[in-house]
């Protein structure tokens, strides 16, 4: 495999499971011309003049669509490890006798682990998505047949937009739809939020297939997903379980230490000037990311602030801000608990967004860079402030990229990070795999210090006589190294076998994952 | 020498939850030298000091064949270091060797007797996951633990884990104590804790000036054996009824107690009661226990509040103690800290107050005047004291200026 040195530095393949990519060519320097992907084009006639495109059995769906070796299929993550609508079908394929199948998920979860015995088997040829738990463990030991690519959120839709990638069937699992396919995420006893991450599918695909729980009679409204861009639908007994949205990380940590770095975050958004009214901002599923919320509720309140509007990831604590007047909205591309599903449903100002709107590197614009600050998590940061969500400092994949690309475009990114978990240093000299280039990264806020980008005059201007401990990375970075007992050695890479490689939002390949050795 | 028939040994923890420590065995062997089989959350990255620390320090103890077996969970250096010493004494209990990671440099401050005591947190002694930390939460002490939260089967396990943290973990500046056991089996803590800079030795259960003096005749002892110079100060905790009517003899035992401690769990069962959010029943406790610290001059300490969600309730419970005229409070968590710190701190009335007094002070020296008087008031020396104290709280609550003099 030929490899050449990107942009960022970084050593990368120039064409990946046959087709050619972009070497990453820096922040904003990509910019494709051309035209958009399209659909092929549908008649009316061809479709149930009653409306009713419902069909006996998902089996029965794949084969009116048509699926064949080598298609691309793709499946959404809206239940998180709740899902049993992608297991289901790959067992249904399998049992088909279907091989090489591209699986184009907008995340995978530990729950679909049943699925590496279909990549041991043939069945799925390589995963387009993310690759989290044992799937990335499977992966990054060099067991995958093909070679994975990791996306982000708003990555995705521009794949799929760009017609990077062109997908045969989609499958969308539906808490709620009516026979026509219209469909929505947001009632129905398992009831998920949004839909919007399987938005871009039923624009694109050639054939769409929606799986619901809950068949209502037609109209289903409100819809995310409409019936006319729905070929079938199918209902069966149960999609997944919607308690399994809610993760440990969408939870407050209990952490004192990680409690110290939310409040640290609170109050620098305070004293930077940032939170100030009509302001906004973004918190990601994490324990420290959402326990600074509740700290920065109290400032709000203690000044008399209120928010324009916050970007979820909604979680209870964003229903909180929103039902007590300190945001006027929340605009949500995917909701992390219950509360958060119920809300959406019932207030009209919480209001559903997909990755078009909020991420789409290649849209007439997007939300991410009006968000005044993003509050994200990492495993790794380096010096430079590069950092990285996708391995670990073992060189393991464990999780996806989620939105966490796209939001470091937002006017003030900034990362929550423990200063090393256990014996494991967060602040290395280079992070093991690169996910965001820390030009774009303003602040590393940890509990021993916060370091800001020193890019960022205008920052470190506005914190001058804060009481906060602004401290510089590298200071940071020797007492941990120093507490930790020393420099971590890097993990032993294979570089010769590329096993997954990380897009920028542009759609050219930022990274190169490579194979562990495992003797 | 080693115990007879013994010859194999476990220490530390293992188990799917145990973050930040390790599991040692250590099988005496006849032959076939050292044989370790090291499974590690970090083995990519620090795998190979794993085995160099564990090598190393065989070789210091003399261990020449033996099958090892380290399971780590991300385990620190001094943590790997003690529970492999620890295995090592559990075989052979009779030596005399310690294997001392070197004394981090910034752990070489010292403290003084009136050091601010407003907060100490409390370390269990065997959990090294909640050491590293502790001091990024600002508390004015922090105490390492070998007493109540210590298992009896694990306390030569703590000994050895809370030397090594005296001597490898920063505290950032925090005072560094150390509750030992109760006497007798106390006195046998001091050796562990005494060579590496302890500042002040909390003694539990403290009934008699007797038991204060032992303390501070095995201290001395120590001190010399190992040529300390800086000073080791006490704080005898009363947790007994007889303790609270011995508290003025025993806060007057020696030159060394810098601060009384009232602890209630121990004394509301002792005197066959139980704890109240109103605290009527250790009333007579705690007044007592002011008078005794005050007239021995040294600092009357309030005990723990153990609702750690509980901040409004923690809040009140210390603006309670600072109106009985405690001056600190024990923490179990870090969250309480900044509590115990806002609400022991000054009220603007007595920060202006303070100043006036301090001004007054000041202004009497420079005209070498013996007598100190604000406006027709005279102020003795003690209410100069306090004044300053409030003076100093108040500028690390960031109420007052450093430099308010000059404004």
């Amino acid at each position: 495999m030929k490899l050449v040195k990107n942009a960022a530095g970084r050593l990368v393949p120039i064409e990946v499971n046959g087709q050619e990519q972009i070497p990453f060519r820096g922040i904003n320097k990509h910019k494709p011309t051309g035209y958009k992907s399209k659909p092929p084009i549908r008649s009316c006639v061809d479709y149930p003049w009653d409306g009713n495109k419902l069909v006996k059995d998902l089996k029965t769906a794949l084969k009116k669509a048509g699926i064949k070796d080598g298609m691309t299929i793709s499946t959404h993550h809206h239940f998180r490890n709740g899902d049993y609508v992608t297991n289901m079908l790959f067992d249904i394929i399998h049992e088909m006798g279907i091989k090489n199948i591209r699986w184009f998920p907008s995340a995978s979860f530990p729950v679909h682990q049943n699925l590496i015995k279909y990549l041991e088997d043939g069945t799925i040829h390589h995963i387009e998505g993310s690759m989290n738990g044992p799937l990335g463990k499977f992966t990054s030991e060099g067991k995958m047949k093909g070679i994975g690519v990791l996306r982000s959120h708003g990555g995705r839709y521009q794949a799929v937009q760009d017609g990077e990638v062109h997908i045969d069937i989609a499958v969308i699992a539906a808490p709620t739809a009516d026979e026509f396919g219209n469909a929505t995420g947001d009632r129905g006893p398992a009831a998920c939020g949004p839909l919007g991450f399987a938005l871009v599918d039923s624009e694109y695909a050639d054939k769409v297939i929606v799986v619901t729980d809950n068949l209502v009679p037609f109209p289903c409204y409100p819809w995310m997903i409409q019936g006319n861009n729905v070929d079938y639908v199918v209902k069966i007994d149960s999609i997944g379980d919607p308690s399994k949205i809610v993760s440990g990380t969408t939870e407050i940590t209990k952490s004192p230490d990680r409690l110290l770095i939310a409040e640290y975050i609170a109050q620098f958004l305070e004293d930077a000037g940032i939170m100030k009214d009509g302001f906004s901002f973004q918190a990601g599923a994490g324990g420290t990311s959402l326990a600074f919320i509740p700290f920065l509720k109290e400032r709000m309140k203690a000044k008399n602030v209120k928010a324009r509007f916050v970007r979820g990831g909604s979680t209870k604590y964003l229903v909180e801000l929103l039902n007590e007047g300190f945001t006027d909205y929340i605009l949500d591309g995917q909701t992390f608990d219950l509360e958060g599903v119920k809300s959406l449903r019932e207030n009209p100002n919480h209001i559903n967004t997909s990755p078009f709107t909020s991420y789409n590197f290649h849209g007439k614009g997007n939300f991410a860079s009006i968000v005044d600050a993003a509050i994200l998590g990492a495993t790794e940061v380096d010096v430079n402030f590069n950092a990285n969500v996708v391995t670990h400092s073992d060189g393991y994949l464990l999780h996806g990229i989620g939105g966490w690309q796209n939001c470091l475009y937002s006017k003030c990114t900034i990362l929550a990070i423990p200063s090393f978990r256990d014996r494991i240093p967060v602040i290395v000299d280079e992070v093991t795999t690169l996910c965001g280039p820390g030009e774009l990264i303003d602040v590393i806020v940890t509990e021993r210090g916060i370091a800001i980008n020193p890019k960022r005059k205008d920052l470190l201007k506005a914190v001058k006589n804060s009481s906060l401990p602004i401290r510089d990375l590298k200071e940071i970075k020797k007492e941990v190294d120093s507490i930790c007992g020393g420099k971590p050695a890097k993990p032993k890479l294979n570089k010769e076998k590329v096993v997954a490689i990380v897009k920028w939002v542009d759609g050219t390949v930022l990274d190169s994952v490579f194979q562990v050795y495992t003797d | 020498m080693r115990t007879k028939n013994l010859t194999k040994s476990i220490a530390g923890k293992r188990g799917d939850n145990i973050r930040s420590d390790c599991y040692i065995e250590i099988q005496l062997k006849e032959s076939g030298g050292i044989k370790l089989e090291l499974k590690s959350k970090v083995e990519v990255m620090y795998g190979e000091s794993i085995r160099e620390l564990i090598f190393e320090m065989c070789e210091y103890f003399n261990l020449k064949n033996a099958k090892i077996v380290c399971e780590d969970y991300g385990a620190l250096p001094f943590v790997i270091a003690a529970r492999f010493e620890l295995a090592i004494k559990r075989l052979f209990p009779n030596t005399k060797k310690e294997f001392l990671l070197p004394f981090l440099k910034q752990n070489e401050y010292s403290t003084t007797k009136d050091r601010l005591r407003r907060t100490r947190l409390y370390l269990p002694g065997n959990e090294p996951k909640f050491f590293i930390n502790a001091g990024l939460h600002s508390p004015d002490g922090i105490i390492l633990d070998l007493e109540d939260s210590v298992a009896p089967t694990e306390k030569d396990a703590a000994q050895l884990l809370v030397r090594n943290a005296l001597r490898s973990v920063d505290f950032y500046g925090a005072e560094r104590m150390v509750r030992i056991n109760q006497l007798p089996k106390g006195l046998e803590d001091l050796k562990y804790i005494v060579p590496h800079n302890v500042h002040v030795i909390l003694i539990p259960k403290c009934e008699s000036a007797e038991q204060v003096n032992a303390i501070e005749k095995e201290v001395e002892k120590l001190k010399k054996q190992f040529d300390i110079k800086s000073e080791i100060y006490f704080m005898p905790i009363i947790e007994s009824a007889l303790g609270v009517l011995k508290s003025y003899e025993i806060a007057s035992a020696s030159k060394f107690n810098c601060a009384l401690a009232i602890g209630l769990e121990d004394y509301t069962a002792d005197i066959g009661t139980q704890r109240t959010n109103e605290g009527r029943e250790s009333i007579f406790a705690r007044q007592m226990l002011v008078n005794a610290a005050r007239a021995a001059g040294i600092q009357p300490i309030d005990t723990v509040y153990s609702d750690v969600a509980d901040m409004e309730g923690l809040r009140q419970s210390v603006i309670e103690a600072k109106s009985l005229g405690f001056e600190g409070k024990g923490c179990i968590h870090p969250r309480q800290i900044p509590v115990v710190h806002q609400a022991f701190a000054p009220t603007s009335d007595e920060i202006e107050k303070a100043k006036k007094i301090v001004l007054a002070f000041e202004e009497a020296e420079k005209k070498g005047l013996g007598v100190v008087a604000l406006g027709s008031k005279m102020i003795d020396p003690p209410v100069v004291k306090r004044a300053l104290r409030t003076i100093e709280l108040a500028i690390l609550n960031n109420l007052l200026d450093k430099n308010w003099r000059k404004q």
